[in-house]
């Protein structure tokens, strides 16, 4: 299937070209042909062309992108994939005047196969793991039971308005209507983070919503495919309604015993394999993301960690680009037929079987939740129920019929809607209605461990009780996983820490760089004292280099000018007293760590006369007064050492940049 | 229902005990037949080897913190009674109930359930959780995954953090302080017993 439509394409944009060159031989784009047979015997123009034409969009995407951030102020107003539809639908005009046929439309393998997927797998590698299980009942209730809700509803009344409104419709059948149904009620997750990243609601809202939006896919996937394949069919049978439903399961379920048996670089795999199969490609990608992000983090390195992170958001930012400037474009059509009543019926409808469907679940829901979902929230998840290209794509997908072209148009209309005028609201709503909005801090050590003592308590109190509460779901699983999987899956020496611990290296870590943005520094602090900022150096060393606190003899220290002898006990001696001055730490002792950062990734390679050996990581270093380190080992060790302080150096760099991203994530 | 009033009759002062903890008959009955279900020599009271013998307990990291709550008054025997006033800590806090000016608040209310888990710490009872209390919960929740050098820092950040006396201790209030932002209800609640 994808083969064909490729070459479809291919002789489309071929047969383009050559009318082209055949009417306006003048304004040819640079190829020298002189003629018919001179195309032939270039048959790779056209692919070039092609492959030119996705860089040009791809320049023209983060030209947008870049352009918008710079401009300050809009961005508060206007959310992004906003702008970028707006910047398609000026290229897509541009196009459209200047060529006078259709601009090139947003093709639906080149959104599902290489669009979609990168989003979806960023999505799911940084969910909240934990918030998402907790509210996994109703986040479920809300995609499967909301969306067939609103599918039917839409539907069905669309079906009975055209009978009963006489808008020319009356050939459609209610088959066709379902089919509509099914794709314009799907929630978008494209659309929904890149407008919610810009509110920041409370966390619990943020991953309803958009948990809904992501697992929606497996019903939409389901629906959508199921009315097609009946309409293909002469009569439908309740045998094949049945069956229909029964794929529902498969469908869901499918998608996750596909998904973790892949890891990290095959997650791609797993999203085509389940496209392959009809399964929901959506659901397998998250579930492979989110099940081997502990695995994956725990095995790489801290740099192929950072590194992994930076591509999927260079990714997934790419994409969402594309795909918005692509809507714009792809808005300039040849095919557009207008029809008023339907255009507006539809819209309406959309907002009203949503609004009944959240209200309704919510009532049965809250019933069974601990946190009931306020009517603030609800009202929220309404409205934050944005379509996007997934919609587009698939009315695109729809075999040919009369009213093919309505059908498009609306949806359209729709998702033009939806995310300009809900996306730009959405904002002052929030506001306006006093959402509780995201907690911005992070939590301190005590409440993580108080929390943690108290989930063991729970766990305690469900044992006894003799009732099988999240908590004892939660213990079983981490015991499996602890038995089996971690030990299979992850190399001895790197097994996780424990989340109190990466807790408190991460608060340890914000401190020492300074949270208040202090990077100016006049370089006479560094002539103070160093016992402090060795101390501080040391601190930050070691909570860098947690890992190799198992082997005791292995220390990591820093490159500082040391005044004394040191050796592993004294280091340690170091850190005890460090302990008891702990309450006595000053702030500019904060904003001279920062200096003292930089000044680590500025030096290049050891020079002798400033720095002491570097970070030795195999026995111990006794430094001498006159600031010289001496290694206890052979001079291959030296190559070693800069290799390792390398890797520390660039540690520096990654983990300031990896907190400005936990930190942009936090926004 | 005549399961339910046939173990109800088999529970002395049910009607106390439903008003002072709040639970219905329903789970009364429940509990109690829970409680027989513990007390495998049929004693009529549990002891800490039965708690023991639950076997996923067993598994908990501060399993002897959560019998020892049980069995606070350091007595070694449990009635059916003293079982469910515990437990009543863990009921979802009603916000509901109209509040009388001059009664206690209820067992489930949220400074109890603090002062409960406040217990788990504090062993020695003197009201403060000291930097050695913290040691040993750390201890026993960290186990093998962090030396002792780690846990002795998370265990001074804690105090530091907790801390506003500076006395190097963390009393109630101030546990009740860091606590604050945290959704008791929800962290110390089992649905079940609603």
């Amino acid at each position: 299937m994808i083969n064909g439509y490729l070459d479809r394409k291919l002789q489309e944009v071929y047969s383009q070209y050559l009318q082209e060159r055949l009417t306006c031989p003048g304004s040819s784009p640079g190829y020298s042909l002189t003629g018919v047979e001179g195309a032939n015997s270039h048959p790779t123009a056209p692919t070039a062309f092609r492959v030119f034409s996705i860089v040009l969009w791809i320049m023209l995407a983060s030209l947008a992108k870049l352009g918008f951030h710079w401009s300050g102020r809009i961005p508060a107003v206007v959310p992004e994939s906003c702008l970028l539809i707006m910047v398609g639908l000026l290229v897509g005009g541009v196009i459209y005047g200047v060529r006078h046929t259709a601009p090139p439309v947003l093709s639906a393998e080149a959104f599902f196969l290489y669009l979609l997927p990168p989003i979806v797998l960023d999505a799911g590698y940084f969910l909240p793991g934990r918030l998402f299980f907790e509210n996994l009942g109703t986040i479920l209730w809300y995609a499967v039971l909301g969306t067939l809700w609103n599918v039917l509803g839409i539907g069905l009344s669309l079906y009975g308005l055209c009978r009963l409104g006489g808008w020319g419709l009356e050939e459609v059948s209610l088959l066709h209507f379902l089919l509509f149904g099914s794709l314009i009620a799907a929630v978008d997750p494209v659309a929904v983070l890149s407008v919610f990243e810009e509110i920041h609601v409370n966390e619990q809202l943020h991953i309803l919503v958009f948990g809904e939006s992501l697992l929606n896919d497996a019903v939409t996937v389901v629906l959508y495919k199921l009315f097609e394949s009946f309409l293909r069919m002469p009569t439908v049978s309740s045998v094949d309604i049945l069956a229909g439903g029964c794929q529902f399961v498969v469908v869901g379920l499918g998608a996750q015993v596909i998904a973790p048996l892949f890891v990290f670089l095959y997650s791609y795999l797993s999203y085509l394999t389940s496209e392959m199969l009809h399964f929901s490609g959506i659901m397998a990608i998250v579930t492979c993301a989110v099940t081997m992000k502990q695995y994956v983090e725990a095995n790489v390195s801290e740099r192929s960690n950072t590194t992994i992170k930076y591509f999927l958001k260079m990714w997934s930012s790419v994409s969402e680009t594309l795909i918005f400037i692509f809507l714009g474009v792809s808005t300039i059509q040849d095919v557009h037929m207008w029809s008023w009543p339907f255009v507006s019926s539809t819209l309406f409808l959309c907002l009203l079987w949503r609004a009944l469907g959240v209200l309704l679940l919510t009532a049965v829901v809250n019933k069974l939740r601990r946190n009931a979902v306020t009517f603030r929230d609800q009202f929220i998840i309404a409205y934050g129920g944005l379509r996007g290209a997934i919609c587009f794509s698939l009315v695109f997908l729809i075999e040919d019929f009369p009213m093919k072209r309505l059908f498009i148009t609306t949806t359209i209309v729709v998702i033009l809607f939806t995310v300009f005028v809900q996306g730009m609201t959405i904002k002052p709503l929030v506001e306006l209605l006093d959402v509780k909005r995201k907690k911005r801090a992070l939590p301190t050590v005590s409440e993580e461990i108080h929390s943690r003592l108290l989930d063991h308590l729970l766990s305690g109190i469900e044992d006894v009780v003799g009732c099988w509460g999240q908590h004892y779901w939660k213990d079983k699983f981490e015991q499996f996983n602890t038995k089996y999987l971690k030990r299979f899956l992850i190399r001895e020496d790197k097994q996780p820490k424990s989340s109190i611990v990466r807790l408190y290296q991460e608060l340890e870590r914000r401190e020492q760089m300074g949270e208040d943005d202090e990077g100016t520094e006049d370089s006479q602090t560094q002539s103070r004292s160093l016992l402090p900022e060795e101390m501080d150096s040391i601190r930050k060393i070691l909570s860098n280099n947690l890992r190799n606190f198992n082997n005791k003899h292995i220390t990591a220290y820093s490159r500082h000018t040391l005044h004394q002898d040191f050796t592993v006990d004294a280091s340690r001696k170091a850190c005890l007293q460090r302990h008891h001055s702990m309450g006595e730490r000053h702030s500019s002792n904060q904003t001279h760590n920062n200096q003292v950062h930089f000044s680590l990734i500025d030096t290049k390679s050891p020079r002798p006369v400033h720095n002491p050996a570097e970070v030795n990581l195999n026995g111990p270093i006794r430094v001498t007064s006159d600031g010289w380190a001496d290694s206890s080992g052979p001079s291959l060790q030296n190559q070693e050492q800069a290799q390792a302080s390398s890797t520390s150096r660039h540690m520096h760099i990654p983990k300031k940049l990896s907190f400005v991203l936990e930190n942009e994530r936090e926004k | 229902m005549g399961s339910t009033s046939s173990t109800l009759s088999k529970i002395p002062n049910a009607e106390e005990l439903s008003q002072e903890t709040g639970f219905t008959s329903a789970h009364l009955a429940r509990l109690f037949e829970r409680f027989e279900a513990l007390d495998k020599d049929k004693k009529g009271y549990l002891s800490p080897q039965d708690f023991e013998a639950i076997k996923e307990l067993a598994l908990n990291p501060i399993c002897d913190r959560i019998i020892g709550a049980f069995f606070s008054s350091g007595q070694e025997m449990l009635d059916f009674s003293s079982f469910v006033r515990i437990l009543a800590h863990f009921r979802p806090i009603d916000n509901n109930r109209p509040k009388e000016p001059n009664s206690p608040d209820p067992i489930n209310s949220r400074i109890n359930k603090l002062k409960f888990a406040f217990q788990l710490y504090d062993q020695d009872k003197d009201g403060k959780i000291s930097r050695n209390e913290l040691l040993q919960v750390l201890r026993a929740m960290l186990e093998k995954q962090v030396t002792e050098e780690q846990l002795e820092s998370i265990a001074d950040r804690t105090i530091q953090e907790a801390d506003l006396d500076r006395d190097d201790a963390i009393s109630f209030e101030e546990f009740r302080k860091s606590l604050e932002k945290v959704n008791i209800d929800h962290k110390m609640s089992i649905r079940f017993l609603r």
